[in-house]
């Protein structure tokens, strides 16, 4: 059972093979049995889950409902869930109960979805290998002999989907962090067009990057969870009134005459050579039905890690100075005036990461810094973006890596920041610009899986999602689960 | 040596808007602590701020109000420091674009010398939260219903030189921003707060000195106070051979005395940088006509209006139509008055002085517009006279009575204006005054005037008080001149 997709399970539920009880509590056994190796969730909300799947069962019994009534799933801990601890990975706020639910939290529930807990996740979603939660590190299920890191920061969600802990699991992405972690857990991840979805109750970290996402197995359900997860909300200034498409429209639309851009500069010699190998098969597969490939420059793509490492910092220096201690949220004890307590609350609620970055922003965003780092990363994101609007003017999708290898080791990138910020080195690109990206499963290397990534034009989440399918039409590289689950 | 006093004002003003800038709280004052603080104003993990849109169009009305350039693309800007009023850690402002650029205000001064005082600019943000220090044994509490209050800050140029020129700036501004609707101008709340920069300079020099700022001064009486303290303050030290620190002070209107909050040096470095979650906000010319179309009148205009249509001095003129609660005092009485030149002098004379003597506003005047129109109503048809109309002020001031005519009866305040017994008066009084007018007949013109004088007293006196001055004078005249 647990490896049916949602559409799977959706037709099950409707056809009565099983009850949303039965689906639930098959889920939740398995998250007793196995996440104490994996440690994919931070809270497993066992009462809340079997009542929902209750109810559910109840709804479809009276003949309502929708294709999601009953899913079990599982959401981020970035996502405020009404009377649910939501940690956002941080022992900051290891006692704080949200007053209210995320959009897209809502969103879910209205569906009639039935959310078993909340995932695992590097700590204010600043990392890329899970390391940096203050509830312990994340095991990627496709570890054999060696542990190895899930990918992050969306670790919890990716693991736990391909740990077939639950069938799809939302996330975010900033800078890369639904795409790697898909790509080094076999799994199809997407990250919107910046303005897409809904942020609200989602808790920030750099604003103007942060987009939620899907984090599944397939296209199909990526493209089931963004028709949930997508549309503009009054209480988000920044998201945008357009049109929600039926994602799930177009998924089999031939691809016969697709142009897809290849840029040369993510094809560079450091490339590994089994990563390149897959990449050339990957096209080989997508030109035998009818995609045409070209190469393409994005000229300015070796400025977007360090642009993005200066922005990102300088947003969430200010979005993060809320957990003060004062209102909610980790204080530390016996503060002995105003300064201390903040001081000491932050000191001892944020992880080191955290610390990193906010000092970094902090520093870009002081008198005599600001021309110099900030407005200097911004006039960079503006020339990253048009490289990018340039390029799309005779493509229609790009073609690149999602993560330069599979998952690699804990501590394995030693005590240098720089070499983990490199994960993101083909990803972070396309946050700058606004763009939606996504990463499918695309080969193996040495027995784990690794990614490939798909960049399309603003609001063209549906020829991605419709590129993505005809790939795993034709390949089964998706269905790959790792062996001990 | 001879100082010149430069002063520049940075004025906060709330907005009269229902609802708070980024959030759908109520901005009411004076409710229960925390009892109007939402999701997005407690800044709770995740919460994201939606404009609202009734500041804007306050802010565009101050900005069209004053003839300022009102900026088509304006920014949100994060000014970062942490206090526990402030919840998210930073103020959501606007930094190098606000709403409205710059623009001029014409001030009057008591010389009759007008002065246009030019506004910088004018940006919108959100108010903080209060810390009550006061009731909590020991601790702090924090009360974020004023957290998230719209408010425009108004710079002005370094153009005032006294303490009256910051004073009457500071009045015309809360007229124009009170006659427009922009915001209520309540000082006692906050809604209107005063930031002054003081400088001093040798007369005759052109480089500006060091200033100093004095903050949250939140009444017209405690500005001129500090400003004088503060001058004070800065000749003692430059006669004294000394410099003046840049620094940010703290005034006490009840002690008059002041001292230092911080001091440059301790100055925040407010990092500001554009705020993410709000999206530049663009307007277009006709969303600003159809603002321009609905601007109530302004006291500038009010003034001209009034001396067009009741024909009054210019000085009456601007002294009633500076604010709109006196200007609409004043159209009320004299409606019901009929003569439009007595109710000004009513309203800028008595009923002024009693109010600034009192210390209270117009809107809080014991006496309604109505009431003061009715008596100005029977001195001009002459049931009483000027001074018998002071004595029912007095009573219907104190709120004896709402009845004019009751108190004019009671008092015995009504003249006799019938000729037949004012002349058998005037024949009394006359008969006893032989002497007296011998020597008016032979008075030349200019002194008959004066000499007719003494015949008033002994009339007035023979009719209680009684009696119409205007009808006796003219009666003696016919007698005498006889």
């Amino acid at each position: 059972m647990f490896n049916k997709t949602v559409k799977e399970l959706s037709l099950g539920l409707a056809q009565g093979e099983y009850s949303s009880v039965e689906l639930t509590q098959h889920y939740l056994d398995r998250i007793k049995e196995k996440d104490g190796a994996i440690n994919s969730f931070i809270t497993v909300t066992e009462e809340n889950a079997l009542n929902d799947a209750k109810a559910a069962d109840k709804t479809r019994a009276e003949g309502k409902g929708s294709e999601w009534t009953g899913i079990p799933f599982a959401h981020k801990d970035i996502f405020c869930t009404e009377g649910v601890k939501t940690t956002c990975g941080s022992k900051m706020l290891d006692n704080f109960i949200a007053p209210y639910d995320a959009t897209i939290v809502s969103n879910f529930k209205t569906a009639g979805a039935v959310c078993l807990g909340k995932t695992n996740m590097d700590e204010f979603a600043m990392g890329s290998s899970n390391e940096t939660s203050y509830f312990g590190k994340v095991i990627n299920p496709w570890s054999d002999k060696e542990q190895l890191v899930p990918g992050g920061s969306s670790g919890g969600s990716a693991a736990a989907v391909a740990a077939r802990l639950t069938p799809i699991a939302t996330a975010t992405d900033t800078g890369g962090s639904i795409r790697q972690p898909a790509s080094l857990c076999g799994l199809t991840g997407l990250k919107p067009t910046y303005g897409r979805v809904s942020r609200y109750g989602m808790i920030a970290f750099a604003s103007s990057l942060d987009q939620a996402g899907p984090m599944a197995r397939t296209a199909e359900d990526a493209a089931m969870m963004l028709n949930l997860m997508a549309g503009h909300d009054a209480k988000d200034s920044t998201s945008i009134i357009k049109d929600v498409p039926d994602y799930t429209a177009n998924l089999n639309d031939s691809i016969d005459g697709l142009r897809i851009g290849l840029p040369k500069e993510f094809f560079n010699e450091h490339l590994s050579p089994e990563l390149q190998s897959i990449l050339q098969d990957s096209i080989k597969q997508l030109e035998s039905q009818g995609a045409t490939f070209k190469e393409i420059s994005l000229p300015h793509s070796h400025l977007s890690v360090p642009a993005y490492y200066v922005i990102a910092p300088a947003e969430c220096s200010a979005n993060l100075s809320r957990f003060d201690g004062v209102r909610y949220g980790y204080r530390c004890k016996d503060p002995k005036d105003l300064m201390d307590l903040y001081q000491r609350s932050r000191t001892e609620g944020f992880g080191d990461e955290v610390k990193r970055r906010i000092l970094i922003g902090a520093y870009a965003l002081s008198a005599g810094y600001y021309d110099a780092y900030y407005n200097k990363a911004q006039q960079v994101r503006r020339l990253i973006k048009n490289d990018f609007v340039t390029a799309f003017e005779d493509i229609d999708v790009i073609l690149s890596p999602t993560s330069p290898s599979p998952a690699f080791g804990f501590d394995s990138k030693g005590d240098d920041p720089v070499k983990m910020y490199l994960e993101d080195i083909f990803t972070i690109s396309t946050n700058l610009a606004g763009l939606p990206g996504m990463s499918l499963p695309a080969g193996m290397i040495n027995g784990l899986p690794i990614g490939m990534q798909l960049i399309g034009n603003y609001f063209e989440e549906s020829k991605l999602l419709n590129v993505a399918h005809r790939f795993q039409t034709a390949t089964d590289w998706h269905t790959l689960a790792p062996k001990n689950i | 040596m001879q100082w010149e006093t430069v002063i520049g004002l940075e004025v906060h003003v709330q907005l009269a808007t229902q609802s708070k800038i980024f959030s759908g709280s109520s901005t009411q004052f004076g409710s229960e602590p925390n009892t109007q603080a939402s999701l997005v104003d407690l800044a709770m993990p995740g919460t994201l701020p939606v404009p609202n849109e009734e500041a804007f169009r306050r802010a565009i009305m101050f900005g069209l109000a004053i003839g300022a350039d009102i900026n088509k693309r304006s920014v949100f800007d994060r000014k970062n420091y942490f206090y526990p009023d402030s919840p998210k850690g930073y103020q959501t402002t606007q930094l190098d674009h606000p709403i409205v650029g710059p623009g001029d205000i014409e001030i009057q001064l008591a010389n009759g010398m007008k002065k246009t005082i030019r506004i910088h600019h004018a940006h919108l943000e959100e108010d903080a939260g209060k810390s009550l220090h006061d009731d909590y044994h020991g601790m702090t509490g924090i009360d974020l219903n004023r957290a998230g209050t719209p408010l425009i800050e108004i710079v002005s140029e370094p153009d005032m030189n006294s303490s009256e020129e910051a004073v009457a700036f500071a009045k015309k501004l809360h007229s124009i921003i009170r006659s427009a609707g922009i915001g209520d101008g309540d000082m006692s709340q906050g809604s209107m707060r005063f930031d002054v920069n003081i400088s001093l300079r040798p007369k005759g020099e052109e480089k500006l000195g060091t200033r100093t700022e004095t903050k949250n001064l939140n009444s017209f009486r405690f500005m001129e106070k500090a400003i004088a303290h503060e001058v004070d303050r800065q000749i003692e030290i430059l006669e004294d051979g000394g410099t003046i620190a840049q620094e940010t002070r703290l005034y006490n209107g009840d002690k008059d005395i002041s001292r230092s909050m911080r001091s440059k040096e301790e100055a925040n470095d407010y990092r500001y940088f554009p705020c993410p979650d709000l999206l530049p906000v663009i307007i277009d010319d006709e969303y600003i006509e159809s603002i321009r179309a609905d601007l109530p009148e302004l006291p500038d205009a009010r003034a001209i209006r009034f001396v067009e249509q009741y024909k009054l001095s210019d000085y009456d003129a601007n002294f009633l139509a500076d604010d709109a609660e006196t200007a609409s005092f004043f159209e009320t009485s004299a409606k019901i008055s009929g003569d439009a030149k007595l109710s000004a002098n009513w309203v800028a004379g008595e009923l002024s002085a009693r109010l600034n003597s009192d210390e209270i506003t117009i809107q809080q005047c014991p006496i309604k517009a109505e009431l003061l129109g009715n008596l100005v109503l029977r001195i001009k048809d002459g049931t009483v006279s000027s001074s018998g109309a002071k004595k029912v002020f007095e009573v219907l001031w104190a709120k004896e009575s709402d009845d004019v005519d009751a108190v004019i009866d009671q008092q015995g305040l009504k003249q006799v204006s019938d000729t037949g017994a004012l002349e058998s008066i005037v024949d009394d009084v006359l008969a006893g005054m032989a002497d007296q007018i011998a020597q008016y007949q032979e008075a030349d013109d200019k002194k008959r005037k004066k000499l007719m004088g003494g015949f008033m007293g002994p009339l007035m006196k023979a009719s209680k008080g009684q009696g119409n001055p205007k009808l006796f004078n003219q009666i003696l005249a016919k007698k005498l001149n006889n």
